[in-house]
């Protein structure tokens, strides 16, 4: 019977299969951040544990960290409890011999995008973190989740999850996205299309020409936000391109062993004929500029439309209300017409080296519009930033005004000191528009780093297609 | 864990879809590195009229009269009903800690996100997915009804409304359904399956052994 990718990575890490449907998955890579992993540490002491293994763990301080004094090093996080935090990653992880990436390393930066850039996310692995993002590893053919603490301190103790098998379900991109539209905007328009709850209990595989043509970067985009559809996997078949991108990364593997690994890689695919559970389509050539309007990722509008009234909205009138009410805004306003306080590129979504390029080439040449109180550009790890700086890229960013800061998650969700004010509005290139998300009563309005930079320069939501045609 | 067999309380009706897990416990409150202290903040920005900070004396704080959770009615509640997509967004287990330590002990909604799921069986807590049909009934009887309780009984997997008004049979997992009502440490279930776990590793180091390789951190 045909598999799919799923079927396959689910069956070959099967360690035991309970008769009531529960099943042992073995974890090949886990990684660890400050935020989720004390109380999981915590946890193993108490019961006199030890880790099950120590070489599938990698840790890196990210959601906490300051993007500003970073060569103070630790001391530099002013915040005391935050600053405990992330000592307590470093000392957990100095206890159990786990390698991190501490804030004095170049390797340092959002979990997210370090696992892959060091070759630590291979294909055919199954990842896990207690993040939901993880899903982004899954751009790699491999099964990815994000799990909770109870889970991170289970995969510490035994190298397993104790799991159900989800359903399968495709996601089918066909056709090519137009010139100025990216894979932020595609992902948007999934979300929008299948709701956020569409994908809950499946594991989604994008599939199809326009995802096959995505690079490394634009492909990570897509899976990171399979979460934000309700799936707590996403994935993508192994290609060329998975292959260009991982060969001479430190973590992968060499010689005879590169060899051999790519013998089993070339089937991480879905068989033909596979059968899946719900599937949709999308053609990526009807896709435009998406931007969100409203509190949740899947209340998106294109450039050239109008807020929704929620008189239109059917069952989700009280929502859509709720969500304008919060967001400041009048039903049937033009999107461009919104005007912004702050514009955030960075996150695990879009700080990747391809996202900063991308953001760069809007601004070159151009000023921060008056009315933007702060654009600030965060890169993904400590790695990018030195590639975006030998690329000039850094200087274009503070030529035209913006800031240029270190490397964390940041402004994606406000734990460290980056943070929208009440009734600010931001453009971010983040993957979640909850209120407050950015900030006490932070306005955010999710959208591509082309889109970001483009606000940034007009000082409004603008088609970022009319100046990269 | 604490186990769960048969539980009756006062309902809570959050009436509102898609309630994520930054609405649950915002994210200033992950700073700590302990599993508890979190229940005055749990719903932080709905339920007070200012922005909340860790180590705040809640009795000090204005809170938001209209949110359901600060009205006597309600107080001592330990059901908790809501809308499709419960527990949306972020994994933080923390969301189930503030609910938990609430005394939130039960959960009934449409659908529930499926890591917030997986987190409250893992910590003791009963989620019980509903069609939207008596999700629509449960809030009708709640608003009509000071002090509407419940009675959960996981063992026979049926809700007991009050005044001989009926039950409502609901499914569960079975492997769920074990661990709640024993209360099981799952590690400790996991390690009986120690020898499984190391005939998977040797197997698979002779197939893939580059996942068995040592990461050198100065590499």
């Amino acid at each position: 019977m045909p598999k799919t990718l799923y079927d396959k990575l689910w069956e070959s890490h099967l360690v035991a299969h309970r008769e009531d449907g529960a099943a042992l998955i073995y974890i090949d890579r886990h990684l660890l951040h400050e935020v989720t992993s004390p109380q999981a540490f915590s946890g193993l002491k108490e019961a006199g544990l030890q880790p099950w293994r120590v070489s599938p763990n990698i840790a890196t301080p990210d959601h906490n960290v300051p993007t500003v004094k970073r060569e103070l090093g630790i001391q530099g996080i002013e915040d005391e409890i935050s600053r405990i935090q992330v000592k307590t990653l470093d000392d957990n992880c100095r206890k159990f011999a786990i390698p991190e990436f501490t804030l004095e390393d170049i390797r340092q930066g959002i979990v997210h995008i370090v696992g892959p850039e060091q070759g630590a996310t291979l294909p055919g692995m199954t990842v896990v973190c207690g993040d939901s993002h993880t899903s982004t590893h899954g751009a790699f053919a491999a099964l990815a989740q994000g799990i909770g603490t109870s889970e991170v301190e289970h995969v510490l103790a035994t190298q397993c999850l104790l799991q159900k098998k989800a359903k399968n379900m495709a996601v089918q991109v066909d056709g090519s996205l137009n010139t100025g539209v990216f894979s932020k905007d595609l992902i948007l328009a999934i979300i929008r299309q299948i709701g956020t709850d569409g994908g809950t209990g499946h594991v989604i595989e994008y599939r199809g020409e326009a995802i096959r043509n995505l690079s490394m970067e634009a492909r990570m985009t897509v899976c990171n936000m399979a979460i934000e559809s309700g799936a707590r996997a996403g994935m993508m078949a192994f290609d060329q391109t998975t292959f260009d991108y991982l060969q001479g990364r430190p973590y992968a593997p060499k010689k005879e062993e590169w060899e051999s690994a790519l013998d089993v890689w070339q089937d991480l695919a879905s068989d033909d004929g596979s059968v899946f559970d719900a599937q949709c389509s999308i053609d990526a050539g009807d896709i435009r500029p998406q931007i969100s309007w409203g509190t949740s990722p899947e209340m998106v509008v294109d450039v050239e439309e109008r807020i929704p009234d929620p008189k239109q909205s059917g069952s989700s009138a009280d929502l859509h209300t709720r969500a304008l009410d919060y967001m400041g805004l009048e039903p049937g306003q033009p999107i461009t017409s919104v005007y912004l306080d702050r514009v955030f590129i960075g996150s695990c979504t879009n700080a990747r080296i391809e996202d900063l390029r991308i953001a760069a080439k809007v601004v070159k040449g151009r000023k921060k519009a008056k009315n933007i109180r702060q654009a600030m550009v965060v890169p993904g790890s400590g790695l990018v930033k030195q590639q975006a700086e030998e690329e000039g890229l850094h200087s274009i960013f503070l030529d035209a005004g913006f800031e240029w800061r270190a490397p964390g998650c940041s402004m994606c969700l406000a734990m460290n000191a980056d943070k929208l004010g009440n009734r600010e509005r931001c453009a971010s290139t983040s993957n979640r528009n909850f209120e407050g998300r950015q900030g006490y009563g932070g306005r955010t309005h999710l959208v591509s780093p082309a889109m970001a930079a483009m606000a940034a320069v007009v000082g409004h939501f603008a088609d970022v297609r009319e100046l990269l045609q | 864990m604490k186990a769960f067999t048969v539980h009756s309380g006062i309902v809570l009706p959050i009436d509102r879809s898609h309630v994520d897990t930054d609405q649950i416990i915002p994210k200033q409150f992950l700073k700590s590195i302990k599993r508890s202290g979190f229940q005055d903040n749990l719903f932080d920005s709905w339920r007070y009229l200012e922005e909340g900070h860790p180590e705040q004396n809640a009795n000090e704080r204005r809170i938001n009269p209209d949110f359901v959770l600060n009205k006597p009615r309600f107080a001592g509640a330990s059901i908790l009903l809501s809308r499709e997509n419960f527990g949306c967004g972020s994994s933080r287990e923390h969301a189930v800690w503030a609910l938990s330590e609430y005394g939130i002990c039960c959960l009934l909604a449409p659908s529930f996100a499926d890591i917030f799921f997986s987190n409250c069986v893992k910590n003791g807590l009963l989620p019980i997915t509903l069609d939207a049909s008596l999700i629509d009934r449960l809030f009708e009887l709640v608003h009509h009804q000071e002090g509407f309780s419940l009675t959960v009984n996981l063992p026979d997997q049926c809700i007991l409304l009050p005044e001989n008004e009926g039950s409502i049979a609901f499914e569960v997992d079975p492997f769920h359904k074990d661990c709640l009502i024993k209360g099981l440490n799952e590690i400790e279930l996991t390690l009986t399956y120690a020898d499984a776990i190391r005939a998977y590793e040797t197997r698979q180091k002779q197939l893939t052994p580059w996942l068995f390789a040592d990461l050198d951190p100065k590499s």
